[in-house]
């Protein structure tokens, strides 16, 4: 039986609202599917479902994502099978090496989510009688563009960071490739990742995108998948709010390589707290 | 930093009494609003004081105190200051009057830097980067560093008076507060300059960015260039800086410490100038960073800017700080906190404490005890060592702070000062309380930057975390309260880089300092502030 692929919006599976939908074939041409083409109002939606699940995803404790992340991995490992076809359709030359990959780099994030406050905090020694320490906090609502070639390991590489340092996600899947993230919200919602926390739509990049980057709402828009020549005009439209960007790559990352934190840190403010010292 | 105390025994005594009528009043707020139409002042004249109802009882008031001026002669001032390029001082056909704002009077001629000057001063810069600062050990950096630093505390009361002149600031502040930090801040990055494998973690070999255009604002001068060239330097970054137009000149003298200190020709510059100066600094193709502290409306063009080029921005911008004060603080250091919060600098502050957030219970004892406090505020000579508020800024600033509190006033609050004299010259503004103001009041929303606080009540913490969120801005919070739970809870839920607990308004080089949300993003101070220079 063939699936519909739909948007994943709040931990439902809506068809655009505005009934659009486009038609996904691999890169040789042939028809896989008929994908959602999300409009204005669903990335609108996207992120008032951010925002509501903002509170309780970034109040968890660390441990608790860390585990509730730990498991979406689990459930990756059984769809295995399906995401081997969808990213092997998606034009990867060695899907199943890119599918382990992608659920290893999962793993990986779902670590950091409980250290990473102790690798970037700081206990700072001010020159006076107080206490005073620095803890990396969620940035809040962070939209995701992402990448557009690799539809798995590359979408799991820019989501999982965003996720778990406790932001929301509202995340636009490869606009050619959204088959393998469209699965991927399907393990997020039989997860125990609270709906909303990732938002997960499909349809043209460039016409979500600024919808995406003017929006008073949204604290941060990462520019990975963002077309080129679309990418200044983004930027700017992100300054309105002060968001924080990370701006597009010149091309595509080798997604194979070793991370690093700055993801994790992209998207995560410092706070630092001081209290007076005495008896 | 923090403002001169007054006898504690005196205020406790008549806080007793006040608490206890308040009990019997079952309508405190209309009560106090009455209180406050009698005592209400606004052109702060003599005439206007006279007329003034004292607001406690006569051995309450300030008692006066003898001029005690520091002496500008120390300030070494000069007719004419160059802009500092490539390691020499150069004039220009265009300059610059920089004035006391405390007297209008005059202070030097400052050579403003034109588009040709910032091209020579980023080649300089870059010409130092590439030749001597990129490819110096870091352990040789950290000995200029140490050696501004001891330069800086050698000249630091020179430095003192000159920012006082130049700015308008009490001297206690620039003497005990702007110059003595700035020091701090040299010394403290020449530690890092030989430890950048440590500063990033994941990073263990972290490369300088190139160029960084600064751009500082008018209200901690030689703090602020402090803030961003010891960090840059130490990164093995070097800077071109532009100073406020209305504040060149401790900057300047600062360059001169450089030279003194024998830093290599073109590793820092100065460009004094206004907004167009800073603009073709951050637009300049040769920049490889911009840092900016000041408005968040500059702070927002300077990010469109940016938009398509590989620059590194850090911003740090606008603020509109809820200080929160729960019915279980100590009332006393609260009202402490609330000015120094709020009229330090003469509210001439990024994260000053602008809004008030009093639990209801206390608000009448709160404000009390504001009120008398702020009687005993002495506003005048910035020279003097025993003024608490100075001048304002600038006329332009002036006019601003005027503008939002007639608003204030126009949209409904209700406006306090004390009995208070207003020099005849110069910029002053007096300090100012907004009560009965409701969170969709202007005076509650902008930032006023100057000595003007407005008042908001709260009934439960999880109001209070509320209100104190429901701004655009996110630099810094503080909460007043005994229970260590409820600071904890608070710091967790504020949404702001800075939160102060029992305490406000401190700063130290091992501290990030910076904003949430529109108040811009990365940290200054300590091994955060490196980030914004390494890549």
């Amino acid at each position: 039986m063939r699936k519909t692929y739909k948007l994943y919006i709040g931990g439902a599976f809506p068809r655009s609202e505005s009934g659009r939908s486009y038609e996904v074939s691999t890169p040789d041409g042939r028809f896989l599917a008929n994908a959602a083409q999300a409009s204005r109002k669903d990335a609108r939606d996207a992120v008032v479902a951010a925002r509501k699940a903002l509170a309780g995803w970034s109040g968890a404790t660390a441990y608790n994502r860390g585990q509730v992340l730990y498991r979406v991995a689990e459930l990756m490992e059984g769809r295995r099978a399906q995401f081997v076809v969808e990213v092997g359709d998606s034009g990867s030359p060695d899907a199943e090496s890119e599918v382990d990959a992608a659920i290893d780099r999962w793993v990986w994030y779902a670590g950091w989510a409980d250290k990473v406050a102790a690798v970037l905090g700081s206990s700072n020694p001010v020159a006076g009688p107080y206490f005073d320490f620095s803890v990396p906090e969620p940035t809040g609502v962070v939209a995701v563009l992402a990448p557009q070639a690799s539809s798995l390991l590359g979408l799991v590489s820019v989501v999982a960071p965003v996720v778990a340092t406790g932001n929301t996600a509202v995340v636009v899947a490869s606009q050619a490739r959204p088959l393998p993230a469209v699965t991927l919200s399907e393990v997020l919602a039989t997860s125990d990742v609270p709906g909303g926390v990732v938002n997960l739509l499909t349809g043209i990049t460039a016409e979500l995108a600024p919808w995406l980057a003017s929006h008073r709402d949204v604290n941060a828009i990462d520019l990975t998948g963002a077309d080129p020549a679309q990418a200044v005009e983004l930027e700017r439209a992100a300054a309105d709010n002060v968001k924080r960007v990370r701006r597009a790559p010149r091309s595509e990352p080798d997604w194979t390589a070793d991370p690093g934190t700055g993801r994790l840190a992209a998207f995560l403010e410092t706070k630092t707290v001081w209290h007076p010292l005495g008896v | 930093m923090s403002t001169p105390d007054t006898p504690s025994s005196e205020r406790e005594g008549s806080q007793r009494e006040r608490a206890s009528s308040e009990r019997e009043s079952s309508q405190r707020e209309r009560a106090s609003s009455e209180r406050e139409s009698s005592q209400r002042e606004r052109g702060a004249t003599r005439a206007a004081r006279q007329a003034l109802a004292p607001v406690g009882p006569a051995e309450e008031r300030a008692w006066e105190y003898a001029p005690a001026p520091e002496s500008r002669e120390t300030a070494r001032l000069r007719e004419s200051y160059g802009m500092f390029v490539d390691g020499e001082f150069v004039g220009s056909d265009r300059t610059l009057k920089t004035v006391n704002p405390a007297t209008e009077e005059v202070l030097a001629e400052v050579a403003v830097a034109g588009p040709a000057d910032v091209d020579r001063a980023v080649a300089a810069a870059r010409r130092a980067y590439d030749e001597v600062w990129g490819p110096m050990p870091g352990r040789e950096r950290a000995k200029y560093l140490f050696r501004i630093a001891r330069l800086v505390q050698e000249r630091s009361r020179e430095l003192a008076v000159l920012e006082t002149l130049d700015n308008g600031k009490p001297i206690k502040e620039s003497r005990d507060v702007d110059v003595p930090l700035a020091a701090a801040h040299f010394f403290y990055h020449a530690g890092w300059a030989d430890k950048l494998a440590y500063a990033v973690p994941g990073r263990p070999d972290p490369r300088p960015l190139g160029v960084a255009g600064q751009v500082i604002p008018w209200n901690f001068p030689l703090l602020m260039a402090a803030w961003k060239l010891a960090p840059a330097l130490a990164a093995g970054n070097t800077a071109v800086l532009k100073p406020a137009e209305t504040t060149p000149l401790t900057a300047l003298v600062l360059a001169e410490i450089m030279q003194q200190a024998e830093l290599p020709p073109g590793v820092v510059n100065v460009i004094p100038g206004a907004g167009e100066t800073g603009a073709a600094l951050v637009r300049h193709d040769g920049v490889d960073k911009v840092a900016f502290t000041g408005s968040t409306e500059v702070g927002k063009e300077i990010q469109r800017a940016l938009a398509g080029t590989r620059k590194r921005l850090t911003l740090e911008l606008g603020g509109k700080a809820a200080n929160v004060v729960f019915d279980d603080a100590p009332l006393d250091q609260a009202v402490e906190g609330i000015v120094n919060g709020i009229f330090f600098n003469q509210g001439h502050v990024c994260c000053a404490g602008s809004r008030l957030l009093v639990q209801e219970s206390v608000y009448d004892e709160v404000l009390d005890k504001l009120r008398r406090r702020l009687t005993t505020l002495r506003l005048g000579d910035p020279l003097d060592k025993n003024t608490d508020l100075g001048a304002i800024n600038s006329a332009e600033q002036l006019a601003r702070v005027r503008e939002l509190s007639d608003l204030g006033e126009a949209e409904g609050a209700h406006r306090w000062s004390p009995p208070c004299e207003l020099p005849d010259r110069g910029f002053w503004f007096p300090p100012t309380v907004f009560t009965d103001v409701s969170q969709s009041h202007r005076i509650a929303r902008d930032e006023v930057f100057g000595p003007v606080l407005a008042v908001l009540t709260f009934r439960t913490p999880a109001e209070a975390v509320e209100k104190a969120n429901n701004t655009p801005y996110g630099l810094s919070a503080g909460v007043w309260t005994e229970k260590g739970s409820r600071i904890l809870w608070m710091a967790q839920r504020l949404r702001a880089g800075v939160v102060w607990a029992n305490t406000f308004n401190r700063f130290d080089p091992a501290s990030p300092f910076g904003g949430y949300k529109e108040s811009g993003f990365g940290r200054e101070g300590g091994r955060h502030g490196l980030e914004g220079y390494l890549d």
